[in-house]
């Protein structure tokens, strides 16, 4: 149910992001996700990709800092007010999102959405509530 | 005009000045032996008595201070007199969050503000002055000292205190301020204030002393010229009294050390030898008349040159020059004494590595002061608040422990360099 989360620190400097890319792309490991929290001086790169323990283990080698942390990918149908609908849920049922992004996927009519929430058991019920659920890693071929 | 505060001091024969330095040496020598065991164990360990110290000639016998002496005693280790005459505490930042303390007796304050009074003479004051005291008052001894100058010099005395530069201007322009005091990085300041407003043909200063911190020719001719007055330089330290320790005469080639109430050595400070008039060395003071606080052979940690050729000024005070630098790490940031130390003891305890670099620069006339520390994988987290918290208690802890605002720069590990032995803690991109 949980999908692998790659926090990565970087300082705010040109080329910086294409260092993590250039490293991945050498190892050959896809990305699912992506996203970019930052403040004037330096930013948490979140990643999702299709192999988190080889992604972390070459950042780790490369020396960067990060953490792992597992997230929740919920299926939202691609359409105007899919999001809305899934967002409307959560707000009535009083679910703090910590952040939240989207993941890329090739499959049609479904896009997906990455959730960092603090109170999990109450977000996963509340989805079961609405016939939803976090979707599964291996379905987004996420090791 | 009256030049002279005190003529009979400040233009004594050399004989006079020696004279009485002897006598009141043997006096206070007397004095600590009595009265502040600290330093009589100083003394024994060294093997000198009061019967060993006849006249000047003996000081080199005595043993130094340090700041980490008034570390060790702090807070009352090393006061000399009763607390029940102890009337006043001023107080600067020490090397490792230990502030140095240091007290007075009313008649402390009146010498302090005797050796005050004569740097606001020399510049030209007189009765029919106003003069704005613009340095901090409270525990800094800038507004105290030169407020209790002003006052004795018969100025008409604007306490001012420092910063709010509005007010400052209103002030000077509307009361007609003739005489300013603040640190030569706020008067550069106001300098500029005063020519971006136009407010050059209302002000009426003839003279400003600013010290506290460090400053060139190159800054005195900009904020002369900017102001269109005298700029003067005086120099003092918490330990010693406060300002006034020496002051600049119209000469303005140096700083003449007030020698009846502190007498100056250079030393070497690797050897702690003392080394001949002409020398470049450590500045070493010996409080003689001071009696809450009288610290004999406190080496200051300033390096500078002492000369006695005579002063067209007419005074015979030994004059010192500028310092020239430290012989220690003590950094002097918006007129605060901050220590890498201080830095490194904040950083250790919020759970951060202890390698960091600190960048001062001067923007604007200001100082300014970055610390830069490596992120660590426990202090990060994938919550960009987590960090910003973690980040704003850091800057907290910092203002807490050095009384200044340090902007703090989270860094990638291994950026900052480690060099093999003593590591390079500081850049000072400071064009002075």
């Amino acid at each position: 149910m949980h999908i692998n989360q790659i926090s990565v620190f970087l300082e705010n400097r040109t080329g910086g992001l294409a260092e993590v890319t250039r490293l991945l792309a050498a190892n050959n490991i896809n990305l699912r996700a992506l996203s970019i929290a930052e403040t004037a001086d330096y930013g948490v790169l979140r990643l999702i990709t299709d192999d988190s323990e080889r992604a972390s283990a070459a950042l780790l080698a490369n020396g960067n800092i990060l953490s792992v942390n597992p997230v929740m990918a919920v299926a939202v149908p691609d359409k105007p007010a899919g999001l809305n609908e899934l967002l409307e849920i959560l707000a009535e049922g009083d679910i703090a999102i910590e952040y939240m992004y989207s993941l890329l996927t090739q499959q049609n009519g479904t896009a997906y959405m990455v959730f960092r929430i603090s109170d999990e058991d109450k977000f996963v019920k509340l989805l079961g509530e609405h016939n939803m659920k976090p979707v599964c890693p291996n379905e987004l071929n996420i090791k | 005009m009256n030049r002279y505060y005190q003529p009979e001091i400040e233009t004594a024969s050399q004989e006079q000045i020696r004279a009485w330095q002897s006598e009141r040496l043997v006096k206070q020598v007397k004095h600590v032996w009595d009265n502040v065991p600290y330093y009589r164990k100083k003394m024994e360990e060294k093997g000198v008595t009061p019967d060993d110290i006849k006249s000047v000639d003996d000081l080199h016998k005595l043993p130094f201070l340090t700041k980490d002496d008034l570390r060790e005693a702090y807070p009352y280790g090393l006061v000399g007199a009763p607390l029940k005459d102890c009337v006043r505490i001023q107080s600067t930042s020490g090397t490792t969050g230990k502030r140095v303390v240091a007290f007075y007796t009313q008649h402390d304050i009146d010498l302090w503000e005797d050796c005050c009074a004569r740097a606001i003479v020399a510049v030209g004051g007189t009765n029919e002055d106003v003069c704005q005291v613009s340095y901090g008052y409270g525990l800094f001894t800038g507004g105290p000292g030169l407020n209790g100058g002003s006052h004795r010099a018969g100025c008409l005395t604007l306490p001012m205190s420092s910063g709010n530069t509005d007010r400052q201007l209103q002030f000077m322009t509307d009361l007609g301020a003739t005489i300013i005091c603040c640190t030569p990085s706020y008067a550069a300041y106001l300098a500029e204030s005063i020519h971006e407003r136009g407010l050059r043909d209302k002000i009426k200063l003839k003279a400003g002393i600013f010290g506290a911190e460090a400053w060139s020719e190159n800054m005195r001719h900009d904020i002369e010229e900017k102001l269109g007055i005298k700029a003067y330089d005086i120099y003092g330290l918490t330990e010693i009294s406060g300002p006034g320790v020496s002051f600049e005469c119209q000469e303005q080639t140096g700083m003449h050390i007030n020698e009846d109430h502190f007498i100056a050595e250079i030393i070497d400070p690797e050897t702690g030898e003392v080394l001949p008039e002409g020398s470049k060395g450590e500045l070493v003071f010996t409080s003689i008349t001071k009696e809450a606080f009288p610290l004999l052979r406190y080496r200051t940690r300033d390096i500078c040159v002492l000369s006695r050729k005579p002063c067209s000024c007419g005074r015979t005070l030994v004059k010192m020059s500028k310092p020239m630098g430290r012989s220690d790490d003590m950094l002097i940031i918006k007129g605060v004494n901050v220590f890498p130390s201080q830095i490194e003891t904040v950083l250790l305890e919020q759970g951060y590595p202890a390698n960091y670099q600190i960048i001062v620069d001067r923007v604007n006339n200001s100082d300014t002061l970055e610390v830069q520390v490596e992120m660590t994988p426990e202090n990060f987290s994938d919550s960009l608040s987590k960090i910003t918290e973690m980040e704003k208690s850091l800057v907290a802890a910092l203002k807490a422990m050095l009384g200044i605002y340090a902007k703090v720069k989270l860094v990638a590990p291994k950026t900052i360099a480690r060099s093999e032995g003593k590591a390079v803690r500081v850049i000072d991109n400071r064009k002075i």
